[in-house]
């Protein structure tokens, strides 16, 4: 099997995450980079996928010269090769864009049966680009999964919803995207970050790509981000002692509250 | 030639470490440490991600790389805890260590690709009740009774020997009197279950409490020739090397815990008001965390040095000896000032500078006590 994983450096939920003032893209130089953690599940199931029917594992990111760090966590946590597109022309892309960058992308890998992304990354959270993606290659899109299998040539999944499980299939070639419920990433071992120094990764422009640059980044972009402002911090909750009332005093805060 | 910076792999290492202790260690070893139970969870995760095959080669299952990625690997532990840095320190440098270096083929094949996936642990015996320090005056025997080593004597104090996963412990015993008098001491092997080899139940500590630490006792234990680990007669300096070795691991354990008290202060200072400021506004709180971080600093300077001329193929002892001084010293006192910015709360289990505090002092005793060091260190100076 052929797998595609597309992954995503996103500032690291461990540190303070803002947007630049000047064009409310991503403040990249404010936090720590890392591989997004939706997206370490996503490499580990196709790792696993592997491990079960063979093949090779592919992952595919598009970002800023650094994202390289990314890209050699996943090797380092056992997928064979990289597409690194860098382009400082892809700067403000939005969903669109970016899905046109890695439908193209995705075109370069050989024979590839599924792709496997994340269903939201955390910094843009658009939860759109596999559904882009698939409309844009003419594929089949299973997402939201919690479990996926393949049998023969075709991805059997399983997507939780507030009212039960649906339980999804597809043929290959198909695009699936996971959930945090899929499962617990492994860390790389020394071995694997030994051996992920010496895997092949290709950097791609959007000229390589064939991808007009006038369609991506900022100036290409359909929507933009307006404002952003900071969360209000929490204010500080009120403490109540239990001295024998400590339940009637809840009740009369939640009644105050219109809440009961 | 003077260059401090890690290589990319030491670094990425050092990373998944340090991000495998915040999110699987952290959350849940202060209850394990409170009911003192060994991580056996933690354990095997980290035997998944290779820490326990670090410096042994991928032909014996481990992960291809050396001493010093097992000693990053024991700092980051150790910035979180100390009772899951010296499982791995004590299973991969005093248990698999010996075996790997002096084991026979088939001794090796035995036990290597279990041990290097944490799967299965080894312990390392040599302290017995009656001295640790004066290793040479052990009275455990061994003797050769058709084909068997028959064991007979008690091992105090000894790391991972009583786990559920413990597969081996390595016994150092005398064997007889060599020529010029003096004991012949050779290393055996003893696995786990063998009868007439009884391990007690745990002891009650002072800190290390998620650590198991058991007494071993021998009587007439029996166990097959093969098991003779090296040269018989050559075992008492076998040890010694392994010790050499430990040492250094041991001062990373200690880096970790002098960095962790730095890591736990800062965070708290910065939370804390007395007198209408943060304690971390107060200059006699600012000098603390400066001299500790000063500490912490200095015995990892120590430890890289002793590390590289091990690499290197260099004699090492001296260099050793001063990081395990330097980095026990440097906990020792850190856990105490970080437990004094904490005021009450530091002195409350449910904060790891608690536990950092009672994890210190071991490290001034453990694998060569403070005066031990200071003798070798005084010894390689010739006096
Ligand atoms: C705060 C913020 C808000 C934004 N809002 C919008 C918006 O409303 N509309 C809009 O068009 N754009 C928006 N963007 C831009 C958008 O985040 C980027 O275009 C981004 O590359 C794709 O969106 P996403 O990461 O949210 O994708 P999602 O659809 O959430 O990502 C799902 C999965 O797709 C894959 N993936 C996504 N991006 C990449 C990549 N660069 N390389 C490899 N794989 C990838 C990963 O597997 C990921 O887990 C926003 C950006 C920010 C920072
Ligand atoms: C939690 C824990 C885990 C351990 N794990 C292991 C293990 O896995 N395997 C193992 O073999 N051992 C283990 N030990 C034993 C440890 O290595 C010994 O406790 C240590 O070497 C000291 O030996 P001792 O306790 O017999 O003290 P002693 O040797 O009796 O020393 C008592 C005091 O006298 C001092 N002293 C001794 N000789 C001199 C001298 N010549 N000059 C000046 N001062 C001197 C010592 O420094 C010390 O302060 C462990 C101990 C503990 C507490």
């Amino acid at each position: 099997m052929n797998i595609v994983v597309l992954v995503k450096q996103v500032p690291d939920t461990w540190s303070e995450r803002k947007l630049t003032d000047a064009d409310h893209t991503l403040d990249r130089e404010s936090a720590d980079a890392v591989l997004d953690e939706i997206n370490e599940r996503a490499v580990e199931e196709a790792l696993l996928l592997k491990e079960a029917h063979g093949g090779e594992v592919t992952v595919i990111a598009m970002g800023p010269g650094r994202a390289t760090d990314a890209i050699r966590k996943a090797l380092s946590m056992g997928a064979d090769k990289a597409v690194h597109v860098s382009d400082d022309a892809l700067h403000g892309s939005d969903v669109i864009a970016t899905a046109k960058v890695l439908a193209k992308a995705i075109g370069t890998v050989e024979g590839f049966d599924l792709v496997i992304a994340g269903n939201e990354a955390t910094d843009g959270r658009a939860g759109a680009i596999p559904a882009i993606l698939a409309e844009i290659l003419g594929l089949p899109q299973v997402t939201q999964l919690r479990k996926v299998t393949v049998e023969g040539t075709t991805v059997k999944g399983e997507r939780e919803t507030e009212e039960g499980v649906a339980h999804l299939e597809a043929s290959l070639p198909a695009i699936v995207s996971v959930t945090e419920k899929i499962n617990e990433p492994r860390y790389p071992s020394f071995k694997g970050i030994m051996a992920a120094k010496k895997k092949p990764v290709t950097t791609l422009t959007v000229a390589d790509l064939g991808v007009d640059a006038g369609e991506v980044g900022l100036g290409g972009a359909w929507s933009g981000v307006i404002e952003a402002s900071p969360k209000p911090p929490r204010s500080a909750g009120q403490r109540i002692d239990d001295e024998g009332v400590g339940g009637s005093k809840i009740a009369e805060y939640l009644v105050g509250q219109k809440l009961i | 030639m003077l260059d401090f910076r890690l290589d990319e792999e030491y670094e990425a290492l050092r990373k998944t470490v340090e991000e495998f202790a915040r999110d699987e260690v952290a959350p849940v070893i202060g209850d394990l440490y409170e009911r003192n139970e060994f991580p056996y969870g933690i354990v095997a995760k980290m035997g998944r991600m290779g820490l326990f095959g670090l410096p042994f080669p991928e032909e014996h299952g481990g992960m291809g790389g050396d001493y010093f990625a097992l000693c990053l690997a024991l700092e980051e532990l150790a910035r979180v805890d100390s009772s899951v840095a010296i499982t791995l320190e004590a299973g991969v440098s005093l248990g698999t260590m010996p075996l790997f270096r002096f084991g026979t083929d088939e001794q090796r094949a035995q036990w290597l690709p279990r041990m290097c996936t944490g799967e299965v642990l080894g312990a390392f015996g040599l302290t017995e009740p009656g001295g640790g320090s004066d290793a040479g005056a052990m009275r455990t025997t061994a003797r050769l009774e058709d084909g068997h080593w028959v064991l007979n004597g008690t091992k105090a104090f000894i790391t991972n020997s009583g786990t559920d996963i413990t597969g081996l412990v390595t016994v150092a015993a005398v064997t007889g009197t060599k020529e010029n008098g003096r004991k012949e001491i050779s290393a055996i092997i003893v696995p786990a279950g063998t009868p007439g080899f009884t391990v007690s139940k745990k002891y009650s500590k002072v800190g290390w409490n998620a650590s198991d630490t058991r007494e071993l006792s021998f009587a007439d234990c029996r166990v097959p020739e093969a098991n003779l680990l090296g040269e018989r007669g050559r075992g008492y300096a076998q040890f010694l090397q392994t010790l050499d070795e430990g040492r250094i691991a041991i001062a990373a354990v200690g880096v970790g815990l002098a960095q962790g008290c730095v890591d736990e202060s800062l965070r708290y200072v910065g939370e804390r008001e007395a007198f209408g400021h943060k304690i971390g506004e107060y200059q006699a709180i600012k000098f603390k965390i400066a001299d500790m971080e000063v500490r912490a600093y200095n015995a990892r300077l120590a430890y890289y040095a002793a590390a590289a001329k091990m690499l290197r193929g260099e004699p090492f002892k001296k260099e050793a000896a001063i990081a395990k001084l330097v980095s026990s010293e440097a906990a020792m006192d850190n856990a105490r000032e970080a437990t004094q910015i904490f005021g009450g709360y530091g002195f409350m289990n449910e904060y790891p500078v608690g536990r950092f505090y009672r994890d210190a002092k071991i490290l001034e005793i453990g694998e060569g006590t403070s005066e031990v060091q200071r003798m070798l260190i005084a010894r390689e100076l010739g006096l």
